[in-house]
């Protein structure tokens, strides 16, 4: 079964994952950084392909994936690193990235290579749903990757049900309309959204991401979904100073005991 | 072959609306109400009015005695440049200025590599009385800055971008998220044929007045109304798109695309998009892009700020590739010489963007009889210092 299912299965809710740039803070630094987040709580990972052109990402993600570029890293190098990471890291590993170095590599070629590394679900923020379905929703089951769609509280109801139909493993609710990192409140017309969502009864579970970043956003996003991505907060805290694993182990502290 | 775009917004492989979630009301919004608008009696009268007492139009089209001379043929220009604000780039943001009135939005964002489609943007929102924030980066900001000063006349806030490489496609990336940001209230006046479905086709159809006049202007003059050649510019590929639109079923004519070569197309330095691109998606439409081997997408060169962009249209992608436009590039040095050239030769002082069409007479080769029409997209004022310092004048 895909982890990813699986961990929805085991644990009804309250589900914190963490994105985290590949290759940032250093190059080398992301498969001690998925050890050191298992370790400390997170229940999945998701890890951020750098582009040269993040549109959905403000200033935070922004400058961590120009960071990782300039130390070096590129998909092909991230599917080295991870070769062999299934022998410690027993948690969903997503993998989100923009269409771009995708389609260089080859979106079949990709999805190998996800599956060979033990990669659970891909989130390509700018693959539209309608070209998903008509030319890779085959190769993606094939390869038995789940593809995670977004939505946002201005998608309409009709697809919204759309999208839910088309992604796999959880539903990305879009907190608010925003890129990442900019919005740090969850007000009324968010939880609106998000109570609107839940009664609806979709076939999937949704994690609420853009704008959790603390533990109190992150508590509020649990109440009305099955839990939160932590993005930019998350690189604020790993580009300070100081170890690695310690930077990371108080940052999931800060978020749940 | 079909040169129109077709109902999801392709011409042939290239296009389509490669967007995050986030802006999917925006573009649909924009996707189902544009033609719509465009037809109506109301927007037609109200853009035919602007462009003719406020624009200037329609721009001459000039039989260029001397430079015909020189070349051996019949070389006609259309003059883009006498339009208000310099170039073709005003068609383009009094069409747009016009939609965004009819779909009830009064906060305007645009992104400016030069400046030049931020003057006309800050313009047309200065003339409707709308705000204006205008998207350039930080080192564009710093090698313009007299577009900066006209743009803050104006009355737009100019919005220094850092992000990236800090020009024009960071800048682009800045206007697209600011766009995420406050997706009710803005609308976006994108610059040239680029972008998502539908801005590529939007922007053609307000451009396309120019082979609209050409058209019956060549009529008028030559008793025949196609050219045998017709040689654009192309940095996004807009003013190149207006002069072909008529025409692109016309097999008659030969469209000749003119790009930056910059140092030498094989230098690294240099902005020859569909020389060198591949496939691949930037700002939200497939096309063809110069990107390296991991798809980052690279950051071009040119002497001419207007055509270092990293992508073309959608549409020059697919007339390119179909060979329905023949593609040349012409060097920083080659564009130079060829606005001396046309400054001697007929006492007009080009664009830089524009010298790069105006290089290409040297590399094609048409007949004593034949007809050739260049689209001198815009005026060499802004480039005066370029031009200063390059041909030690
Ligand atoms: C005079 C002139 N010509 C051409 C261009 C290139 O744009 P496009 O290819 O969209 O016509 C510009 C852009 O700034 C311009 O100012």
């Amino acid at each position: 079964m895909n982890r990813i299912d699986q961990l929805f299965r085991e644990k009804g809710g309250e589900i914190l994952s963490v994105y985290t740039t590949a290759g940032y803070p250093d190059l080398n630094d992301t498969p001690a950084l998925l050890r050191a987040l298992q370790s400390g709580g997170t229940d999945m990972v998701e890890i951020g392909i750098p582009f040269s052109d993040p549109l959905a990402d403000g200033p935070v993600i922004q400058q961590s994936s120009q960071v990782a570029l300039q130390n070096g890293m590129n998909l092909k190098l991230l599917f080295s690193q991870l070769t062999g990471i299934r022998s410690t890291v027993h948690i969903p590993l997503v993998l989100m990235g923009y269409l771009n170095p995708v389609l260089q590599l080859g979106m079949e070629n990709f999805l190998e290579k996800c599956r060979e590394v033990g990669i659970d679900g891909v989130i390509i923020p700018d693959l539209p749903p309608d070209e998903y379905e008509a030319r890779y929703f085959e190769l993606f089951k094939k390869y038995g990757i789940h593809h995670i769609l977004l939505i946002t509280p201005h998608t309409s109801t009709e697809r919204i049900q759309k999208i839910a139909r088309l992604s796999k493993g959880f539903l990305y609710l879009v907190s608010d309309a925003s890129t990442t990192g900019v919005k740090s409140e969850i007000g009324r017309h968010q939880i609106e959204y998000f109570q609107r969502i839940r009664k609806m009864d979709l076939p999937l579970p949704g994690l609420i991401g853009f704008g959790i970043s603390n533990r109190k956003t992150f508590r509020t996003a649990c109440m009305h979904a099955g839990g939160a991505i932590i993005g930019s907060a998350f690189i604020r805290a790993i580009g300070e100073e100081g170890p690695l694993e310690e930077k990371v182990k108080r940052f999931i502290s800060s978020i749940r005991v | 072959m079909g040169f129109e775009i077709d109902q999801k917004g392709f011409y042939g492989e290239f296009g389509g609306a490669y967007i995050p979630e986030m802006l999917y009301p925006n573009i649909r919004e924009l996707e189902e109400n544009y033609l719509k608008i465009i037809g109506s009696e109301q927007f037609r009268e109200q853009f035919r009015r602007l462009l003719q007492d406020y624009a200037g139009r329609p721009t001459p089209l000039f039989r260029a005695d001397r430079l015909s001379e020189h070349y051996g043929t019949n070389i006609y220009l259309k003059r883009e440049d006498l339009n208000h604000t310099g170039a073709h780039k005003i068609n383009n943001t009094i069409g747009q200025i016009l939609m965004a009135r009819h779909l009830g939005k009064r906060r305007i964002i645009a992104e400016t590599g030069a400046g030049q489609h931020g003057v006309a943007t800050a313009t047309v929102c200065a003339l409707t009385g709308v705000n204006c924030i205008v998207y350039m980066g930080a080192l564009d900001v710093e090698r313009q800055s007299p577009n900066v000063k006209k743009m803050k006349m104006l009355g737009a806030e100019v919005v220094p971008v850092h992000s990236g490489n800090k020009t024009l496609k960071d800048a682009t990336n800045e206007a697209i998220r600011d766009w995420i940001n406050h997706p009710v209230e803005t609308y976006y006046i994108i610059g040239s044929v680029v972008g998502p479905h539908p801005y590529p086709d939007m922007v053609t159809r307000f451009q396309s007045v120019i082979s609209e006049e050409i058209r019956l202007q060549l009529a008028e003059k030559t008793g025949r109304d196609f050219p045998d050649y017709l040689v654009a510019c192309v940095g996004g590929g807009s003013n190149a798109a207006g002069a072909y639109y008529h025409y692109l079923d016309d097999e008659r004519v030969r469209l000749i695309s003119a790009e930056a070569a910059g140092m030498g197309v094989n230098s690294g330095q240099t902005a020859a998009t569909s020389l060198l691109g591949r496939t691949g998606i930037i700002h939200g439409s497939r096309t063809l892009l110069m990107q390296d081997e991991d798809g980052q997408i690279q950051e071009p060169y040119s002497i001419s700020a207007g055509l270092d962009y990293p992508g073309v249209g959608p549409l020059h992608s697919w007339l390119a590739k179909t060979g329905r436009s023949t593609v040349y590039a012409a060097t920083d040095e080659e564009a130079l010489q060829a606005a001396l050239l046309c400054t001697r030769k007929e006492g007009i002082i080009p664009a830089l963007e524009t010298a790069h069409a105006l290089a290409v007479l040297d590399k094609i080769t048409p007949g004593k009889e034949e007809t050739v029409v260049v689209n001198l997209s815009g005026r060499g004022d802004k480039d005066m210092e370029t031009y200063i310092n390059r041909l030690s004048l």
